[in-house]
């Protein structure tokens, strides 16, 4: 098993953050370990702008943002980058098992970085019950398969839930030549940022529904419609209020929760991290609404194993 | 005009039952063929079961279902073997709140042990402290019947199908069984693709198997839905419980249970209501308040939050038993019909009873010098060891490419999935649980998406969940 100073798993803003920032303050041996064939993380699907406004002053596109951490990472010789690499297994002594095609490796890292990001709350979580036909994506997995892939999910859109994602798919949709239904918010007041609310949803005349839900999703074979009603202040539905919508395609998005599987399985408690060394930061730390947070967080954490390694000697 | 295709024996429908049949019968010198509607085997009702392998408790004492549970659960355990299927005898647990029930436990216990059910034995409160920790404290006495197992249902079905192939058993999916004409000598059956002709046809058509009988001439039984929702929990509570724990039966159903399933989620339900349509899995909010409530009465440690995933599966119910049968009105037509639970266990002993149904009708069985019986155990990288897993991922570089991060599953299985027949995204999952995590696909459909349109070249939009009609996407942007 061999051993490295710094590991950080995960190359999305929030790793290459931490790994330019603990190179800067002094790390010279940086294992980066990112499971796609590229750097960037979710970044490379999110191709509309608004990132960077604080970070870099500057309105940048996903990859633009992603692409400026890359240049850095590529130009410093201390960071050694392996991708398709998927971190599999982890100890409390920081050992680490990762795989990547012809190959098993295990290391162990002096101090460890977890960038490891998040995933999407799915339908099943929020249990929209009724029939489970094709059709049903999270807002996530919309975005990269007309983004990344070039293919439309469906024609007529509702989305389900006002997170980010899904305020900017609806927007995406409509310039796909697609039709969105209607948003609809469970709760009394949009999940995501006010200006993604004008420039996604207002600017296209997109129905906006506040304390709604979707109580059930009819198609047996590809989505055919939902119904919607209206909830009380105890989200309870109200009886007399629910309409139908016909739709061929539901997103859903209601939130992100962050990725901490690896240390979960390790015995390892990722809010109350009490392992000397270990650090873990970007949206497996907690859900920031924008890259630029995730960045800031980033350099800190890449500061802090940097000082916990000099304290090593 | 049409070509017919012809064999000894047709057997339409390839759920459970029907892929038993054809994996016995391909063990002789006989021609066969399966008829599926479907895409793929096992997405009737096969597909959505409790994956309980019961030990025949709970069965009354001359029916059909109680020989044939008790026959199956035995012959379930050769053919996992033999088939390289994991089946796990966890043992079940029926339980007794108070006095009253606890009687009827032993009454219970008499009948199972009159149908000759083995290693019975009522267990009282000590015994369950030390060996179901969190079952409610409450429960005063149970029925613990040691011979109880688990099984993946589908890849009960693909590895029996798969098998019945190996030996030489020919499945036409995509085939829907339109009608039955009875000539002479031979039946002519019509489907949406083809025409078939054999002298002997069996009819394990599931839910449909009313219609099937009455395209045949026979018309004295009807199918009727009974609805069970499930619901699945995380991973991460695996070791909720160490048995599959019932409460006490009622008169149509065995209850809410808390079960074990072959992958290691637990799972709860299934709720039971007689419904009209034979195509509704919808699920339901009280569906899940009603599941909910009861498990937790059961164990209290089970949390809404824990679901993960639900479905819903509807029983094929033509009275109290099963209907087995060669029709001597139609000589040469065997139904079998009204395989509700336990049908999963059943299969193989139902499949024996056909073949000697068959023989009595004058089919002439003669073994085969050879059957092909042993079937590879699928790998999965992560329930080998280590050093074995770094052999293999050396060896065949696609074991270290993972596609599916919350299973981890590799590019290698999912490709030797479609080797085995998989031609949709769910038939993918069903094999290798790939999408079936938290995340349910989020992640990595668009991988498989690309994966499974490479390998049976055709084109993405053309991909679909479950066959036609429930395509993924909707267009290619660049042909718009
Ligand atoms: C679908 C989606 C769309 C979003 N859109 C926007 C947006 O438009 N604007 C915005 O400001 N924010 C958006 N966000 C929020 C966004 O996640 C953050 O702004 C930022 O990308 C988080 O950075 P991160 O590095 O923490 O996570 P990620 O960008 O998710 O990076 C995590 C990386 O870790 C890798 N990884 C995870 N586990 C392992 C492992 N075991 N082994 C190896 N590698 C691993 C992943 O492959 C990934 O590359 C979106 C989030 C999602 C999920
Ligand atoms: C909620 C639930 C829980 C259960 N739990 C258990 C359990 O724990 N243990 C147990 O032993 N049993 C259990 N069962 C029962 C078990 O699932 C069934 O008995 C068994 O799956 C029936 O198998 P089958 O092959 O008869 O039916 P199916 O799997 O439905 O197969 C019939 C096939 O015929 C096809 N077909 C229909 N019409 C046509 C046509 N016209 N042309 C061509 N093909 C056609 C269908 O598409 C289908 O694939 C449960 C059932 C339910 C609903």
């Amino acid at each position: 098993m061999s051993e490295r100073q710094l590991v950080v798993i995960g190359g999305g803003p929030a790793g290459m953050g931490a790994a330019i920032s603990a190179y800067e303050a002094g790390v010279k041996d940086i294992l980066l370990i990112e499971r796609d064939q590229y750097l960037g993380g979710i970044l490379n699907q999110c191709i509309h702008t608004g990132f960077g406004l604080s970070y870099f002053k500057k309105n940048l596109t996903g990859p633009e943002y992603a692409h400026r951490f890359i240049e850095k990472i590529q130009a410093i010789d201390n960071i050694e980058v392996s991708l398709k690499s998927f971190a599999v297994k982890l100890t409390k002594e920081k050992e680490l098992i990762f795989i990547k095609p012809g190959e098993l490796k295990e290391i162990k890292a002096k101090a460890l970085i977890m960038a490891t990001g998040a995933r999407e709350r799915t339908r099943e979580m929020i249990h929209i019950p009724g029939d489970r036909p094709s059709g049903i994506f999270s807002a996530g997995l919309a975005q990269k398969l007309i983004n990344i892939e070039g293919l439309l999910p469906g024609e007529e859109v509702v989305i389900v839930g006002s997170g980010d994602i899904g305020l900017i798919m609806a927007r995406r949709f409509i310039l796909e030549g697609a039709k969105v239904k209607a948003v609809i918010e469970i709760q009394k007041q949009s999940r995501g940022l006010a200006r993604n609310v004008v420039q996604c949803l207002e600017d296209f005349n997109i129905p906006f529904y506040l304390s709604h839900k979707v109580a059930r999703i009819y198609g047996k074979k590809r989505v055919e419609k939902v119904d919607v009603v209206e909830v009380d202040e105890d989200l309870k539905a109200i009886p007399g209020s629910d309409f139908s919508l016909a739709c061929d395609t539901i997103l859903i998005s209601a939130g992100l929760i962050s990725e901490n599987e690896l240390l979960e399985a390790a015995g390892i408690e990722a809010g109350n991290i009490s392992i000397p060394g270990l650090f873990v930061c970007g949206n497996a730390y907690k859900i920031y609404d924008l890259a630029d947070s995730v960045s800031r967080d980033a350099l800190l954490a890449g500061k802090q194993a940097a000082e916990y390694l000099k304290g090593l000697g | 005009m049409k070509s017919v295709l012809v064999f000894d024996v047709l057997i339409i429908g390839a759920g459970v039952v029907g892929a038993a049949i054809a994996r016995e019968l391909s063990r002789y010198k006989l021609s066969i063929a399966v008829l599926e509607k479907e895409e793929e085997p096992a997405f009737g009702v096969s597909k959505s079961n409790s994956g309980i392998i019961h030990p025949g408790t709970q069965n009354s004492l001359n029916s059909l279902k109680g020989r044939l549970c008790l026959q199956g659960n035995i012959l379930t355990r050769k053919i996992s073997q033999e088939l390289g299927l994991d089946f796990q005898e966890v043992g079940e647990l029926i339980v007794a709140f108070n006095e009253q029930e606890a009687e009827i436990l032993q009454n219970l216990k008499k009948q199972a042990q009159g149908l000759g059910v083995p290693g019975l034995k009522i267990v009282d409160k000590n015994w369950l402290r030390e060996n179901e920790p969190n079952l409610n404290p409450e429960v005063r006495a149970a029925l613990f019947a040691p011979t109880a197992g688990i099984i993946s249902p589908y890849r009960l079905v693909y590895a029996l199908c798969e098998n019945a192939i190996k030996n030489g058993a020919e499945i036409y999916t995509n085939t829907k069984v339109e009608n039955i004409a009875r000539q002479e000598e031979y039946f002519e059956i019509n489907t949406s693709r083809k025409s078939f002709r054999a002298k002997y046809v069996i009819n394990a058509a599931g839910l449909f198997a009313d219609e099937i009988s009455r395209m045949a001439g026979i018309s004295d039984f009807q199918i009727r839905p009974r609805k069970g929702e499930e619901f699945i929990l995380d991973k991460k509570k695996e070791n909720l419980t160490r048995h599959l724990i019932f409460p006490l039966p009622s008169k149509t159903s065995k209850g809410v249970l808390v079960i074990k399933t072959a992958d290691g989620n637990p799972m709860i339900g299934p709720t039971a209501e007689d419904i009209e349509d034979k195509e509704d899995l919808s699920t339901s909010e009280e569906g899940l308040k009603k599941v909910i409530t009861l498990s937790q009465r059961l164990v209290p440690a089970i949390n809404e939050s824990d679901i993960i995933a639900y479905f819903s599966g509807l029983r094929p119910v033509a009275g109290d038993d099963f209907i087995i049968r060669s029709e001597d009105q139609v000589p040469g037509f065997i139904n079998v019909a009204g395989i509700q639970s336990p049908g999963l266990t059943s299969a193989p002993a139902i499949a024996l009873m056909v073949r000697d149904m068959l023989k009595a009708h004058g089919l002439k069985l003669k073994k085969k010098r050879i059957f092909k019986s042993p079937r590879k155990k699928s790998i999965h990288l992560f329930k080998i060891p280590l050093t074995a897993a770094k052999k293999l991922i050396k060896k065949d570089a696609a074991y270290g490419d993972i596609v599916c991060r919350c299973e981890m599953v590799s590019a290698q299985e999912i490709k030797q999935a479609i080797v085995e027949g998989a031609r949709t995204m769910d038939g993918i999952k069903f094999r290798t649980r790939a999408q079936a995590g938290r995340c349910h696909g989020s992640f990595c459909a668009t991988r498989l998406m690309k994966i499974l349109a490479e390998e049976i070249k055709i084109p993405l939009t053309a991909l679909t969940k479950r066959g036609l009609g429930s395509e993924m996407v909707k267009k290619d942007r660049l042909d718009v």
